[in-house]
């Protein structure tokens, strides 16, 4: 098996003096769809967070293509070839949708302190392949202010893979939409990774999305990892049972 | 030793008028959000009352102890009342205005109390009586230490109190706790909101009209007391925190005191210190001593709509008045030619503090001090090293850019109202080396004979030279506003987060935009200096900025268009409006106000908003 | 005539008969030199600084009224077109610029702040116009940055500060202490006090400073700092609110007591009025004492002011009623209204003023005025203050050498 795309080794943070996360240790690889799940407070956005570099790790490492980046910002990061997507969507809206991904576009072609050639006769064919890519070319020219919820979470992914990134981190990808835009959303993401190669970590409530879409979960209680396989093992697995019926939580 | 402890009582007792004027403010600030320019106004409203009040009015036939103390609780509870009015006739109107479009309304209140203040209590200085029973002084350490003065040092720590029971204890208070700190909560529990503001508005208003009356027996009553404590309060409640009640304590107590020992150890510099140390504080606290991260409290323009093109109509409008104003000017008187001239320049001004308040979401209340180190950089260059104008237009935005550069440093750090407080900060610090450091800038008395070159003596010439200048100006702002650039200033404004997540250095952004955005002011206050051949303190001074931003919020924010607009219509109106009457502040600020009812989005928007209707 | 917008336009325009006004207004065009009013163009901070402006202006509208009445100058009535510049020196230079080119006034006057007096000095430079100042009281408009079309009336720093000097040095006061509005005015004034007293009592010694920041002053504060100084005696410059919060504190603790007290301009009724009761005891001030001026000119001008306005005169009427009639004068002397002949018949102009105390002239050298100010003890008298022990201390004496003069002027 090749080198895995990210690395975590013993990450620590508490809030408070509550650990939130505790000695968590993960790797994606190339190609995976890896799930982080886990009940309510059980420490996973904590954990994102410090893979995306928003916050600083107490403790431990996050080893990005064989490269330390534990504590860089997310500008870094992103700059690495990390893609992210947000529970409640973060687009800008005040652009168009096909501006919102030229951004990224001119952000990753480093033509952000271009004073002088309009940003609009930049990267037009590029940032239109991009929304093609989510099924959004239709939507290229409306205010992001006026898109459904579901189609401002597939912006948020062209976005994200507008500098072809190594890795995707989606917070809870599919939070807010109807269930039956939920399938669509990931076995779309699905096909984008395994077609392009990226390693993409998820959070995610919805347990049909998780075992429908994941190709290896992690199970988080307390900040500790308690179990991690296939779909299949971790339906299997004691503990998690316990974990999620016992926390009352589906 | 014992001199010190008095000079520590002297403190304590500035501290405690200080700290009820901060109070209201930051009580209205903590539920409305409002930067109520106002206060000021209010605080003077209450000593003019009180001066009423308790020298002439039915009271003070009362007398004694009973009208003197009468008059000011009646002057306090006016005060209360004018701002529930104002709060219920305007601001109410007002509230989904974008934000710091109220600040519009109440500067409005300020120009027209300004001069119905006059109208009323007249031009002169008016003292008002000592306190009955609190008239002398009293012994301490040997020294004479006036009664009334050991009396207000108690007066705040009761009103804090006082306060503190009001916000803990009463249902009132906890509701106005409560929306301070979610308003939107508040408004799901099923409250009342109108009358919350309304009550809100009218309690900051009467701590404030208090603080004025309680001044009467140790100030005179006059009518520049509103600037001079509105800047004062709005220091001590950023420094304090924004909405907090015991920051503002704090703070009173700090600058209070700051004063007082000031005065002994640098007696030249008292006017910067207050401002020193806000710059101080929230460099290292960029939320105040005990603010917090305001929560739910929205950038300056959440739901702003794309930036449009420039449909061909308007193209065409203006190749016209560019023929206009090309073809016409030879026609003209050289008056009007200079009138002219300075529009221009105000429009450059306008629209580089447009480009980091309206793409960039960075309020400014201090973007004089950017127009006038272009000014005083093309000034002193002429002076000490007589320097012709072309050097000097030259220069100019190269300095105004470095201050801005040094300045912005740090303000683009900060967010919202702290972030436009420290740019005040600054501006005010450019301001007074301005205004006292009279060997290197002349101080008050300015530098003369910055003339232009023999060739652009004319005024003709010297139009087509602000048109060429002015026009090169907003036709680079309004490139970099369409480059990449702009679009990554506006990124970083609707979404900070995804902004960072895609690899935008927020932070870098914002500090250019500020760089660019001195420069282009560096350049009209250059053009100023040369138009009137002079420089003046007053180029920086707190005016010049407010007049900026009245230019940008007039014309609409989220417009492109809308500081071409601002400018000329606020130039225009001032100077017609100072021609012809006396009152032309009171005639400004109704026609300000009228402004703000009717056009929430501004002028620019205003235009818009008919050509989407129709 | 009863347009709201024409009645506002009538408002800017002081003196004459309304009617008279009205019909030299509407045929400006056939006016522009040589016949009807002397248009004189008139700047000055109404809006910004109305208690010392409002006097000014009333004194300005008599003289204009008793000149016109008179006949006019030349055969010409005067007519005064009055703009309010807000405080701000770049606006006054704006409307100085609209009055010259727009409504082709044959000059300029008015000023109150140093800066606009110096802003509209270098503007008259520029644009070759005359300008005579009024109030201003910095040095720099006569001397350093003084030129050929600028005349300044009312006596300098400089010249009240020797005023005060020269009673101070007769004090047994040897350790003096200082207060001033930080700024330019402030700071000249403290200047030319500690020089001259120096110079004229060797052995003083200043022992401290405080420069409070203009109207803001922290009174309490400032009293305290002055009394650990301990000096015999105190040199104020501050003014208006400040000087009233000043002395209230200070009376209140004791400052003031056991201590001389020597302060530009206090003694003018703009001042003392203010102060009401709290007005302090035996200070060394300028002023003008208005109520014991008794001479026949200055009764003949009290009554002629009170009846016209229904109110008492202020040392800014005097400035207005004065300026007017050295215009006047310097207008008779010039015979047009051109304005090298106008500047060249202003320098040595003398006009008898309205103080009574004899001629004033405009000095050749450096188009100072010789106008002085009464140098005198404050006292309380029932409830406002005034002056006692007043003499009229002529600007002439006040002034240094003239080659110092031209020293100091470059521009000559």
């Amino acid at each position: 098996m090749t080198a895995p795309v990210l690395e975590a080794e013993g990450l620590r943070k508490s809030w408070g003096g509550v650990a939130a996360v505790d000695g968590v240790s993960l790797s994606v690889h190339a190609g995976e769809m890896l799930a982080l799940i886990g009940p309510n407070g059980a420490g996973k956005s904590t954990c994102f967070n410090m893979l995306n570099g928003q916050i600083r790790p107490e403790a431990g490492r996050v080893i990005l293509l064989g490269r330390d980046v534990t504590g860089q910002a997310p500008r870094t990061v992103w700059r690495l070839g990390v893609g992210r997507t947000f529970q409640i969507t973060a687009t800008f809206g005040s652009m168009t949708v096909l501006d919102n991904v030229r951004m990224a576009l001119l952000s990753h072609h480093r033509r952000l302190f271009s004073l002088w050639r309009p940003a609009a006769l930049q990267y037009s064919a590029e940032a239109l392949a991009a929304l093609a890519r989510v099924g959004l070319q239709e939507q290229a020219d409306r205010p992001c202010a006026v898109l459904a919820y579901g189609d401002l979470k597939r912006l948020e992914l062209a976005i994200a893979l507008a500098n072809e990134p190594r890795l995707l981190l989606m917070d809870e990808p599919t939070a807010g939409m109807a269930p039956a835009e939920r399938a669509g959303l990931m076995a779309l993401t699905a096909r984008i990774a395994k077609q392009a190669g990226i390693a993409v970590l998820f959070t995610e409530h919805d347990m049909d999305v998780v075992f429908g879409h994941a190709d290896r979960i992690l199970v988080l209680d307390r900040g500790k990892l308690i179990a991690g396989g296939t779909p299949e093992a971790v339906r299997a697995d004691a503990r998690v049972r316990e974990v999620y019926l016992g926390g009352g939580v589906h | 030793m014992d001199s010190l402890i008095v000079q520590a009582l002297n403190g304590l007792a500035s501290a405690s008028s200080l700290f009820l004027v901060a109070a209201g403010l930051t009580v209205i600030f903590g539920v409305s959000r409002i930067v109520n320019f106002a206060h000021g106004s209010l605080y003077m409203l209450g000593a003019y009352l009180g001066w009423t009040l308790t020298a002439h009015g039915p009271l003070a036939q009362l007398g004694g102890f009973f009208g003197f103390w009468g008059g000011v609780l009646l002057a306090a509870a006016a005060t209360g009342l004018i701002g529930a009015a104002i709060e219920f006739l305007l601001l109410r109107r007002i509230y989904r205005a974008p934000e710091l479009f109220q600040l519009l309304a109440t500067f409005a209140v300020v120009l027209i109390v300004q001069d119905l203040t006059l109208l009323i209590w007249g031009p002169q200085d008016l003292l008002g009586p000592r306190a009955p029973l609190l008239r002398g002084a009293t012994q301490i350490f040997g020294l004479r230490f006036p009664r009334y003065e050991l009396f207000l040092i108690c007066v705040g720590p009761v009103m804090l109190a006082l306060l503190w029971l009001l916000f803990h204890r009463t249902r009132f208070g906890i509701l106005v706790r409560a929306a301070t700190q979610d308003r939107e909560m508040v408004a799901a529990l099923g409250v009342d909101q109108r009358k919350l503001f309304t009550s809100v508005f009218a309690l900051g208003s009467a701590l404030a009209g208090l603080a004025g009356a309680l001044q009467l027996p140790r100030e005179a009553v006059n009518l520049h007391m509103d600037m001079a404590v509105i800047v004062e309060a709005f220091v001590i409640v950023v420094i304090g925190g924004l909405g907090s009640l015991g920051g503002a304590f704090l703070a009173a107590l700090l600058i209070g005191e700051l004063h007082a020992f000031g005065i002994l150890i640098f007696p030249r510099i008292t006017l910067v210190l207050a401002f020193l140390v806000m710059a101080a504080v929230l460099i290292l606290r960029p939320h105040g001593l005990m603010g917090r991260k305001p929560s739910g409290l929205p950038p300056a323009s959440i739901a702003s709509p794309p930036l449009p093109g420039t449909p061909k109509w308007l193209a065409q409008a203006g190749l016209v008045a560019l023929v206009l104003l090309l073809v016409l000017p030879p026609f003209l008187g050289d008056y009007t030619l200079s009138v002219m001239a300075d529009m221009a320049m105000m429009v450059l001004f306008a629209a580089s503090l447009h480009l980091i308040m309206g793409p960039g979401g960075m309020a400014s209340f201090g973007h004089a001090a950017y127009f006038g180190a272009g000014a005083y950089g093309a000034a002193l260059l002429a002076k000490h090293l007589m320097a012709p104008m072309e050097v000097g237009l030259i220069f100019a935005p190269f300095a105004a850019g470095i201050v801005g550069l040094v300045f912005g440093w740090f303000c683009v750090r900060l967010s919202g109202v702290y972030s436009a407080m420290l740019t005040l900060a600054f501006a005010q610090i450019a301001w007074s080396t301005a205004f006292q450091w009279v060997e290197f800038t002349g101080g008050d008395n300015g530098i003369l004979g910055v003339w232009p070159s023999e060739w652009a003596r004319g005024k003709l010439v010297f139009w087509y030279l602000s048109l060429a200048l002015c026009g090169l100006g907003v036709v680079l702002l309004r490139r970099v506003l369409f480059a990449p650039f702009g679009m990554a200033l506006r990124a970083q404004r609707d979404s900070p987060l995804r902004a960072e997540a895609i690899g935008i250095d927020t932070v870098r952004v914002r500090w250019v935009a500020f760089a660019i955005a001195a420069a282009a002011a560096g350049m009209a206050g250059a053009l100023f200096a040369y138009g009137k051949g002079s420089v003046f303190p007053s180029f920086l001074g707190i005016p010049r900025s407010v007049d900026a931003l009245v230019m940008v919020l007039l014309g609409g924010v989220q417009t492109v268009l809308g500081p071409l607009f601002g400018a000329v219509a606020y130039t225009g109106l001032q100077e017609q409006l100072s021609r012809v009457s006396d009152l032309w502040r009171l005639v400004l600020g109704f026609a300000i106000l009228a402004l703000v009812l009717f056009f929430p989005g501004g002028l620019a928007g205003a235009l818009r908003a008919r050509e989407e209707r129709a | 005539m009863t347009d709201s917008a024409f009645s506002l336009r009538r408002r800017a325009l002081l003196g004459g008969l309304a009617a008279g006004t009205v019909a030299h207004h509407l045929a400006r065009p056939a006016l522009a030199q040589g016949s009807g009013p002397i248009r004189i163009g008139e700047i000055n901070s109404y809006t910004a600084q109305p208690a010392f402006l409002n006097p000014y202006r009333n004194g300005w509208i008599l003289a204009q009224e008793q000149i016109n009445a008179a006949g006019g100058v030349l055969g010409r009535p005067l007519e005064t077109l009055s703009r309010d510049d807000a405080g701000k020196p770049e606006d006054a230079i704006r409307i100085a610029g609209e009055l010259l080119n727009a409504e082709k006034v044959a000059f300029i006057a008015g000023g109150y702040l140093s800066n606009v007096g110096l802003a509209l000095g270098d503007f008259a430079l520029q644009n070759k116009v005359l300008y005579a100042a009024g109030e201003p009281l910095t040095d720099a408009l006569v001397w350093s940055k003084g030129n050929r079309y600028t005349f300044r009336l009312r006596p300098s720093t400089y010249m009240q500060a020797a005023m005060l000097v020269e009673e101070a040095a007769k004090l047994p006061a040897k350790r003096w202490a200082t207060v001033a509005p930080n700024y330019e005015y402030g700071q000249s004034a403290v200047r030319w006090f500690r020089e001259l007293l120096k110079k004229a009592k060797p052995d003083v010694e200043f022992v401290g400073e405080q420069f409070p920041a203009l109207g803001r002053i922290d009174a309490g504060a400032t009293v305290q700092a002055l009394e650990r100084m301990r000096p015999d005696g105190i040199f104020n410059v501050t003014f208006g609110v400040d000087l009233t919060n000043f002395v209230r504190q200070g009376n209140t603790r004791g400052l003031f007591e056991d201590r001389a007290v020597a302060s530009m301009l206090t003694g003018e009724p703009e001042y003392l009025e203010p102060m009401g009761e709290e007005c302090p005891e035996g200070w060394i001030v300028t002023g003008y004492p208005r109520d014991t001026l008794d001479n026949p000119v200055h009764t003949a001008f009290r009554e002629a002011y009170r009846k016209r306005f229904n109110e008492e005169p202020k040392c800014g009427s005097i400035v207005g009623y004065d300026l007017v009639l050295a215009i006047a004068a310097m207008l008779k002397k010039a015979g047009n209204t051109e304005t090298e002949a106008m500047v060249d018949a202003f320098e040595g102009i003398r006009y008898p003023t309205a103080y009574g105390t004899g001629e004033v002239e405009f000095r050749k050298i450096d188009h100072q005025a010789t106008l002085g100010c009464f140098v005198g003890r404050t006292k309380l008298n029932g409830r406002v203050g005034g002056m006692v022990d007043w003499r009229y201390a002529d600007g002439a004496n006040y002034l240094p050498a003239d080659d110092v003069v031209r020293g100091w002027r470059p521009q000559g």
